[in-house]
């Protein structure tokens, strides 16, 4: 057993066995196209990832982190999300963010070095920037869930946030404000085992989700590699918040199974078995299974969404690499509303260069 | 000052809805100093609210608040205690428009009570105004008086752009008669509040008041004055400054932050190069010195005083 996914914590809720075996009530409430539908976006997700690492090493890309292992935490958290609700998502997201409607190719534009941050617009699609200081995410969410609150709207938010970033200062500073304000925030942790190369073991002792209680929240366990139990802790967690009920804390049980980044030696710091062990616990094969037994979805399902898949990361591979350097100018644009003498006289400088 | 800043608060808060007021002790005490006085109790407990101790927390709020469309002005509580909300500021809150290339503003105000002169225990005393300054997408404040106090902070709030107000802690209990407007000018806009033309002082907060003092001290010897009240250190007024250099030849600049790299190291580059073939002797930095800021009872030996800026005058005047 790895560290992170450890026997002295917490039952973890879990709805389906690695094999794809009902071991819970796997009615969550959704209609059989929603159900196919979690099975699509995580066959396009891993595509769209795998080929990232493609477009990194041949320089079409700059550092890319792939999140390969992880797609029913992202995809199963971001689906029991609706459109009044906001997630404020770390830098490993893209899951999420093609499940909340981002433009891949605009989100993208980020890891080619295009701009930081958010060159998509975070509000049409309720996804905040790219975050890459972690935790610093955790309390903007808590900000966001206090102002919908005091606006009396029905809706919460979602911090995406890992087993690293729950040391950080931010997230304890998020929580306690969280709980102080009954701000209507989920704490989504993706506990994959590891902060680049310090394991779980390293990097805290109790489990993620028992700190719920000292926050004076809910904190479940959950198996982050079952999409449907994602999607039901994460579900009920937004109900409660949204009707008043105050935050809560997931920590989902996940793996990553690629590096922590292109820049990443993963083979410095942990074993190909352990590696292969989480393959076999793989989210989309497990799904896929239960899809099929259930009879919810056809043997071919999964193999057509393969297909789409090419068709559409092969258009987003040419629109993303169609993309140039934005005008240097540009630098200056959208520092201040309107930009002081001092900064026109240097926005100058860099077109006269030109 | 104190009052000014109040009033500055309650009018923000009263012409909108979207103005929230929080931080540490802000609630029924109205603040450590009593700036948010008597706010809770007018506006309710959702506008004006304490928030447990956490300043990064109180910095990372307001972005996903301003995000959720509000217009949030927080309290640090004291300089020294600002710092761990640095990274929220510095990361986040500058550089939000940038980030998402123009589409999320951060309409933030963020107020420090700053600088020295209180007799206060360590951690009280900061000139935090260089992190600040340094920062791009950021705007930086620092009212000389009650009156400018009331503007430069309503300007601040109705900023699009976060605007971090240092208050002058040593000036909070200084008294102005005037009217309290926001027809007056805003931020990036230097005032010269004494008119001469021996040399131009340069100062910004409590040293202003100290540098009008000097200016009395040294025209009774016919050594008149300009005295310049940046008012705002970013964006600076490079313009106001070179032209009363140009006009007078000499300057002197004085602020409560050690030396090298304050405030003083940026006006005299942008001196050099506003009015080089007008100056008529080197420019001198009247400054804290690049110590720790001190106990009680020696920090009128760091502050510039009196004499120090009268000293340093009369060095570039009989130069």
């Amino acid at each position: 057993m790895d560290t992170h996914d450890r026997s002295d914590a917490s039952p973890m809720l879990q709805l389906l066995s690695p094999e794809g075996t009902p071991v819970g009530d796997t009615d969550v409430g959704l209609s059989e196209d929603e159900l196919r539908a979690l099975l699509r976006f995580m066959i396009l997700a891993r595509r769209l990832d795998r080929e990232c690492m493609a477009l990194q090493r041949q320089g079409e890309l700059t550092v890319y982190p792939p999140f390969e292992g992880q797609e029913a935490a992202q995809v199963g958290s971001a689906f029991a999300l609706g459109p009044q609700d906001f997630a404020f998502p770390s830098f490993r997201e893209l899951a999420a963010a093609i499940v909340r409607g981002v433009d891949v190719v605009e989100y993208l534009q980020y890891h080619r070095g295009t701009w930081h941050g958010g060159p998509y617009d975070p509000f049409t699609s309720g996804f905040a920037p790219i975050c890459v200081p972690v935790a610093t995410q955790i309390v903007h969410a808590v900000g966001w869930a206090l102002g919908a609150k005091l606006d009396g709207k029905a809706a919460c938010s979602l911090a995406y946030f890992g087993d690293g970033s729950a040391s950080e200062g931010d997230f304890h500073e998020a929580a306690n404000l969280a709980a102080v304000f009954s701000a209507p925030t989920i704490f989504f942790c993706q506990n994959n085992g590891w902060a680049i190369s310090v394991p779980a073991s390293e990097q805290y002792v109790a489990p993620i989700a028992d700190r719920g209680v000292g926050y004076g929240f809910p904190g479940v366990r959950v198996d982050g590699n079952d999409v449907l139990a994602v999607y039901r802790a994460t579900q009920e967690a937004a109900e409660r918040a949204r009707s008043g009920g105050g935050p809560t804390l997931i920590e989902a049980i996940t793996y990553r199974i690629g590096p922590h980044s292109t820049a990443d030696d993963d083979t410095r710091y942990r074993d190909d078995e352990e590696v292969e062990r989480w393959r076999a616990r793989d989210p989309i094969e497990r799904f896929r299974r239960f899809l099929v037994a259930e009879g919810v979805a056809e043997d071919g399902f999964a193999a057509a969404c393969a297909v789409e898949a090419d068709g559409w990361v092969n258009r987003v591979r040419d629109d993303l690499t169609a993309l140039g350097a934005p005008a240097p100018s540009e630098m200056f644009d959208h520092v201040y509303g309107e930009p002081p003498s001092t900064m026109l006289r240097q926005r100058s400088a860099v077109i006269d260069d030109a | 000052m104190v009052q000014g800043l109040n009033a500055a608060l309650r009018d923000s808060l009263a012409e909108d809805p979207r103005v929230l007021v929080f931080g540490e002790d802000v609630g029924d005490l109205g603040g450590v100093f009593r700036v948010t006085d008597g706010l809770q109790e007018a506006f309710g407990r959702e506008r004006v609210f304490n928030t447990p101790i956490a300043e990064a927390g109180i910095a990372g709020m307001c972005v996903g608040l301003a995000m959720a469309g509000w217009r949030p002005i927080a309290e640090m509580q004291f300089d020294g205690f600002s710092y761990p909300a640095l990274d929220q500021i510095i990361s986040h809150v500058a550089k939000y428009r940038a980030r998402t290339r123009g589409r999320v503003a951060m309409p933030v105000t963020i107020r420090i009570p700053s600088f020295g002169g209180i007799r206060g225990k360590e951690h009280h005393g900061e000139s935090p105004e260089t992190y600040y300054v340094h920062t791009a997408g950021l705007k930086v404040v620092a009212p000389s008086t009650a009156l400018d106090a009331y503007t430069l902070l309503r300007a601040a709030i109705a900023d699009p752009d976060p605007v971090i107000v240092l208050e002058p802690k040593s000036r909070y209990w200084s008294k102005e008669i005037g009217e309290l407007t926001v027809n007056a000018p805003g931020i990036g806009i230097a005032r010269t509040v004494r008119e001469g033309s021996a040399c131009t002082v340069i100062a910004y907060g409590a040293m202003v008041a100290r540098c009008l003092e000097a200016a009395e001290r040294l025209a009774e010897d016919g050594i008149d004055c300009a005295v310049v009240d940046l008012r705002s250190l970013s964006p600076l007024d490079v313009e106001a400054v070179g032209a009363s250099v140009r006009w007078t030849g000499r300057a002197v600049v004085v602020h409560e932050a050690p030396l090298t790299l304050g405030m003083g190291a940026e006006i005299v580059a942008r001196i050099v190069e506003e009015a080089f073939d007008h100056l008529e002797a080197p420019v001198r930095r009247v400054t804290g010195w690049d110590v720790p800021y001190p106990p009680a009872s020696l920090e009128q030996g760091y502050l510039p005083s009196v004499e120090r800026i009268v000293a340093a005058v009369r060095e570039v005047v009989s130069y």
